[in-house]
């Protein structure tokens, strides 16, 4: 029998003939044998040889059956060695006395071989089945602990990934579950060259590592695309088309995106399957919600992809609050979730905003019972614009082979100025001269506002004074849309023209539109007298850069840089 | 006789079993028995006694000496109870019995011997 495999077997045995007996009965059946006379050879000779299973008479002189058997399963450890106990006792205690000293089995004199063999197997079978049971549990053990590694190494590479943004930006508060990207969770932040920033929070579908994959490469475009100055809209296309791409189609990101202009005291928000957001006040009441109006990214493909956004203006001390559906969908013991109401009565307890985060923390925890893996918050306030250091760029080719002498002109028309933003891809151009490579974020800024003035005032015929307080500025953002989808035949041109001087350079920009031009002296005077979000970006300009004036009753803007 | 005293079933399942062993397994038998006996007979407690029966009897009982088996399981119960009277027609017994098992197996020995 190919199942009978040969055991080590101990047989301890005071009497002479019965141990030759055993002995002999054992090894016939194939097995090797061991014997010993009493209970202290045979922990001599299980500690020597290790039998894979053990005969013990319970009655023996020196050390009796008992106090061996503790001993030798003492010395097994967690093998299990089955003690097959050999007795003619017949008094129940006798019995119970053997199976709590560690017994596994009785056999009863006078021997039947036959009995013997059928044991001696049962007992094999149990103790191969034991075996079993304690080398699974190990590889469970070690899968486990890989498991582990390999998510606390996943986990150092994002963390690094995540933060190298900007989230530690003093008026950004967040919170999130320590293993909140294994469910799927990601909260990334980035200044734009402008000195906007750009604020992401996703949740992919589904857990563990499969959720935790698909942020790498949303990570990759949010980084990449706002550090070249790509705005909302763009990079949203980009990332939906990547995740589209990639994704198995049961995965997808809802994702709730923001550009805090900071300039401009303004919010850009686009909601694809995430919880409401919250615009608070100063104070903290609910000025408005940040709802889902898109379907999450993934899902759709590239030309039947919304990315059309909302601007809302957002003064100093205003705040915006989002949030996970981890937080709102945190359950009681009776399964009934914690939900908006009982999130808007935190907010509405909540007296110092430095508290918020972690008061609606202590409001889940007291409800829930006990923390989840899947929550984030995050809490971003509107501050006073600060320049970041702009990023400096590559340099390997140095100052020299930096083109000195050169023109471009640059005319986008009809159905381009719809989707279309040269503005990053002109600030690369620019990048290439090594004096203005520092500027990169002022260049960025200057182009993205009159760039923003040509199509909106001159080609859209948009009245800036239209954003003088927060519904106004809703309309002004429905009718850019509507003009933008109307129109087919304006233009805006860019002229850049670069020339040596000595020491260094100057750059010229003309932005012309084929709009109406408006009343350059009234505009610029009413700036001023300092008009609250209307035409910002003139005196934004002007306070940028060395030479700014508006020539061609107002069609043709003209900015001077030297270096 | 030989049915009273020795169970013929046991005895040629241990004559299959133990093979060359056989005349071995008779000799250390008959040694062992030597040493029992001197241990009942020098016993100086109960509990001396009763360890001494019950080992004897698991031994002839393996043997097929199922009289002596059965005299030692009554001398080991015997020996639990306080008072100890009458316990030596008991042991004398097993010594008449045992004298009986033990002509048994050497004319077994000389037998197995003589091939």
């Amino acid at each position: 029998m190919s199942a009978e495999r040969v055991l080590r077997v101990l047989v301890a045995e005071d009497g002479a003939a019965d141990r030759l007996l055993l002995a002999q009965i054992v090894r016939r059946q194939g097995h090797e044998v061991f014997t010993a006379q009493d209970g202290e050879q045979a922990v001599a000779l299980f500690a020597e040889w290790r039998p894979q299973l053990v005969l013990l008479d319970a009655l023996m002189p020196v050390m009796d059956g008992f106090e061996a058997a503790r001993r030798i399963k003492t010395l097994a450890g967690e093998t299990l060695v089955p003690i097959i106990f050999l007795t003619s006792l017949n008094e129940h205690d006798a019995l119970v006395r053997c199976l709590e000293a560690g017994g596994d089995d009785f056999m009863a004199k006078p021997y039947s071989a036959v009995i013997l063999g059928a044991k001696i197997r049962a007992m094999d079978r149990l103790r191969r089945l034991h075996a079993t049971v304690l080398e699974q549990r190990d590889q469970i053990a070690r899968h486990h602990h890989h498991l582990l590694n390999e998510q606390r190494v996943a986990k150092a590479v994002f963390d690094k990934v995540a933060h190298s943004g900007c989230l530690r930006a003093s008026n950004i508060r967040y919170l999130q579950s320590p293993y909140a990207l294994f469910n799927g969770d990601l909260l990334l932040a980035a200044y734009a060259p402008s000195g906007d920033m750009h604020v992401l929070l996703g949740d992919f579908t589904g857990h563990g590592l499969p959720a935790a994959v698909g942020t790498m490469p949303l990570a990759e475009v949010f980084y990449g695309m706002t550090a070249k100055g790509h705005g909302v809209a763009e990079t949203l296309r980009e990332m939906n088309a990547k995740l589209k791409h990639i994704l198995p189609v049961d995965m997808f990101c809802c994702a709730l995106m923001l550009n805090l202009s900071y300039q401009r005291g303004t919010v850009e928000v686009w909601n694809g399957g995430m919880p409401d957001g919250y615009r608070l006040s100063a104070s903290g009441e609910v000025l408005s919600t940040l709802e889902s109006r898109h379907l999450p990214l993934g899902i759709l493909s590239p030309e039947r992809f919304d990315d059309s956004t909302e601007v809302f203006a957002l003064a100093l001390g205003e705040r915006l609050l989002l949030l996970s559906d981890g937080v709102v969908d945190t359950c009681d013991d009776q399964e009934r979730l914690f939900g908006v109401q009982r999130l808007r009565q935190v907010l509405a307890a909540n007296r110092d905003p430095a508290r918020l985060l972690q008061e609606l923390m202590q409001a889940l925890e007291r409800f829930g019972g006990r923390p989840r893996d899947d929550i984030s918050l995050c809490d971003v306030c509107m501050v006073e614009p600060q320049w970041q250091a702009p990023m400096p760029m590559p340099d390997a080719e140095g100052a020299r082979s930096s083109p000195l002498h050169w023109s471009s002109h640059f005319e986008l028309r009809g159905e381009s100025l719809k989707r279309f933003n040269p503005v990053p891809y002109l600030v690369q151009l620019l990048q290439e001269i090594h004096g203005l490579r520092p500027s990169g974020g002022l260049l960025h800024t200057v182009l993205s506002e009159l760039y923003a003035n040509a199509l909106e005032h001159g080609v859209l015929g948009l009245d800036s004074r239209l954003k003088r307080d927060a519904q106004g500025f809703a309309d002004y953002y429905r009718e850019r849309g509507q003009r933008l989808a109307r129109q087919d035949d304006g233009f805006v041109r860019i002229d850049l023209d670069v020339e040596p001087m000595a020491g260094g350079g100057r750059l010229k920009i003309e932005v012309r539109d084929s709009g109406a031009g408006f009343d350059v002296a009234r505009v610029l005077s009413g700036q001023r007298q300092g008009q609250a979000f209307s035409g910002r970006g003139l005196s934004l300009v002007r306070s940028l850069s060395q030479g700014a004036e508006w020539l061609e009753g107002g069609r043709c803007a003209r900015v001077v840089f030297c270096w | 006789m030989a049915d009273m005293h020795i169970d013929p079933k046991i005895l040629s399942d241990l004559q299959e079993v133990m093979e060359e062993g056989y005349l071995q397994l008779l000799e250390t038998f008959l040694e062992d028995s030597e040493r029992r006996l001197s241990q009942l007979h020098g016993a100086r407690s109960a509990e001396e006694l009763g360890l001494a029966a019950h080992s004897f009897k698991g031994s002839s009982g393996n043997m097929g000496a199922v009289g002596l088996a059965e005299l030692c399981r009554q001398l080991e119960e015997r020996v639990r109870q306080p008072s100890l009277y009458g316990i030596e027609d008991l042991i004398n017994r097993i010594d008449l019995e045992y004298l009986e098992v033990q002509r048994f197996y050497c004319a077994e020995r000389a037998r197995i011997s003589a091939g």
